[in-house]
């Protein structure tokens, strides 16, 4: 079944979107994040224009956070007081992460840094979650207490001016480092057409010591309102949003997400850390074949300006 | 050299001229795209008409058609070994090069017309890509064309005119679903032993309509409702699926 986008100008399969979005809405509902850093290489692959693939992938990612966030909220996982902080970082990088993505399509090397970053991003994050999370393993199989939890020294950038208490999260931090995280994710999430959340995710864990149960929800509410606010602005600037391609890939992703979430509390929490590297890791290692492996066709030719 | 040449071939015409004309028509003159558009086909028809006083010809006529599609401006990039990595350096822009081009004929080019001559009808794909006087082996050129070959926005189909009598013609044009928006410029012309006798043109036109056409002038003309349009979309089917498979 085929249907036309009228922004990419191109026809898709719908059952292979909707097959597509479905799996990917299953492992991010499942790890409780946005899934974006799947999605948009995804349809990259399938043929959509990358600045398309980017755009119109922070609606679908919103569109999944909406449903995430609303079932942590009836949970009462979720610190609305550190994730509205969050969101202010996050706004303001996003509103910069949009004109960059512009600039640098001007230029001609957003597909280089989209790739670029995402190699080092993934590896970095993986890598230390991975190393993280079989250490935690080993040392419970030796029955000591997780490694993490003897440390009790609250690390400089806490003591940074400008505290808040964050109850939620029995955190009581400075806002300075958070708003910087924040605006970081965001800055990024909205040139790479991600939400963040497996930035964000493991960040609040390992930086600010939030509570596992809390981050998850925390983070979606932050991406749910960072991620309107780039469908907007990249419709409003960049003019790159393709509204019947979103629907497809929210279609597809809400109901995967709902079976995700569902596996998700089957999954004990340092396994559930493991595997999130590993998935981490391997889309990573997938993005460096691309730039390390010498290409069989050297040439490609950019997106042809046409007059009408 | 070429006014010599110029003056030669519209000697060769004058010569044979008015002995026949042609006349061509579409099947269509639009083509519309709407939601289930994966590309179209058009039928072009065309008639040889004859002189009645010139004598019929020796040799079988045969026809040489070429679509073309919007032009514009395309850049090409080539992987280049940085460090470890292999990532785009060079790039060589060309301008006006059409987004889409389809040559058929009857029978080979070369057999038709002489190979000296096949540039100056159009037919054949390198003097559509390159500058006029570039070096042939250009390997930018050359590999925008194997790409666009690849991806079937250049093709040629040279045994695809089929003549249904002697005089009346009927070949089978396709649009790619990925071709852009615009006016497709149809040449079509009548040889008869190397020369040509007659020329006619037309054009088509792939445009959006309706729904489609809605959303892409929304799009372009009101960026931020059209923005918040999306979103509020998302948020609704967001919603709905956390309604819908609440049970806890």
């Amino acid at each position: 079944m085929e249907l036309y986008l009228p922004i990419a100008e191109m026809p898709i399969n719908v059952l292979t979107v909707l097959a597509v979005s479905a799996a990917v809405g299953f492992i991010s509902g499942m790890f409780g994040i946005g899934g974006g850093f799947m999605m948009t290489p995804l349809l990259i692959f399938m043929g959509v224009p990358p600045a398309i693939a980017v755009a119109t992938g922070s609606a679908q990612i919103a569109a999944s956070s909406t449903t995430g966030t609303l079932a942590y909220w009836r949970r009462q996982a979720l610190d609305v007081r550190l994730g509205l902080l969050l969101l202010c970082g996050g706004m303001i990088g996003t509103v910069l992460g949009v004109w960059a993505f512009g600039a640098l399509r001007r230029i001609g090397q957003l597909d280089l840094v989209i790739v670029l970053s995402y190699v080092t991003l993934l590896f970095s994050v993986g890598g230390l979650m991975l190393i993280e999370s079989v250490k935690t393993l080993i040392a419970k199989r030796r029955g000591q207490s997780a490694p993490g939890a003897q440390r009790v020294h609250k690390p400089w950038y806490f003591k940074l001016p400008f505290s808040m208490q964050f109850s939620q999260s029995n955190l009581e931090a400075s806002i300075i480092p958070l708003l910087v995280l924040a605006l970081l994710i965001g800055f990024v999430g909205a040139i790479l057409g991600i939400g963040g959340g497996f930035l964000m995710v493991p960040a609040l864990i390992y930086f600010f010591r939030v509570p596992t149960a809390v981050v998850v929800g925390t983070s979606l509410f932050q991406i749910l309102f960072t991620m309107l606010a780039a469908t907007i602005l990249h419709a409003a600037t960049n003019q790159a949003v393709d509204i019947m391609l979103a629907m497809v890939l929210i279609l597809g992703g809400v109901f995967g997400a709902q079976f995700g979430a569902r596996a998700a509390r089957n999954v004990r929490g340092d396994w559930f850390r493991l595997m999130l590297a590993v998935l981490i890791l391997t889309i990573g290692a997938r993005f460096s074949l691309d730039i390390l492996v010498p290409p069989q066709e050297p040439y490609s030719f950019g997106t042809q300006e046409t007059r009408r | 050299m070429r006014a010599l040449l110029l003056l030669i071939a519209s000697l060769a015409w004058l010569g044979s001229a008015r002995a026949e004309s042609l006349v061509i028509s579409l099947s269509n003159q639009h083509v519309d795209i709407n939601s289930t558009y994966t590309g179209a086909q058009l039928a072009l028809f065309g008639v040889v008409v004859r002189d009645g006083r010139s004598a019929t010809r020796a040799d079988a006529y045969d026809i040489l058609i070429s679509i073309k599609g919007p032009s514009g401006l395309v850049t090409v990039r080539r992987k280049e070994r940085f460090g470890p990595i292999w990532i785009n350096r060079e790039q060589r822009k060309f301008a006006d090069v059409p987004a889409t081009l389809a040559l058929i004929g009857t029978r080979p080019f070369t057999d038709i017309v002489d190979r000296d001559f096949i540039d100056r009808f159009g037919m054949r794909i390198e003097s559509h890509v390159l500058p006029k006087g570039a070096a042939l082996a250009d390997d930018f050129g050359a590999a925008l064309i194997r790409l666009k070959k690849e991806d079937d926005l250049f093709t040629i189909r040279d045994r695809d005119v089929a003549f249904l009598t002697p005089d009346v013609f009927r070949a089978t044009l396709d649009v790619p679903a990925t071709g852009p928006l615009g006016i497709y410029n149809v040449e079509v012309s009548l040889f008869a032993g190397g020369v040509r006798l007659a020329q006619a043109e037309t054009f088509f036109t792939v445009g959006k309509v309706g729904f489609e056409q809605l959303i892409a002038r929304e799009a372009r003309d009101h960026g931020v409702l059209y923005g918040m349009a999306t979103a509020a979309m998302a948020l609704c089917f967001g919603w709905l699926a956390s309604v819908i498979f609440r049970r806890d």
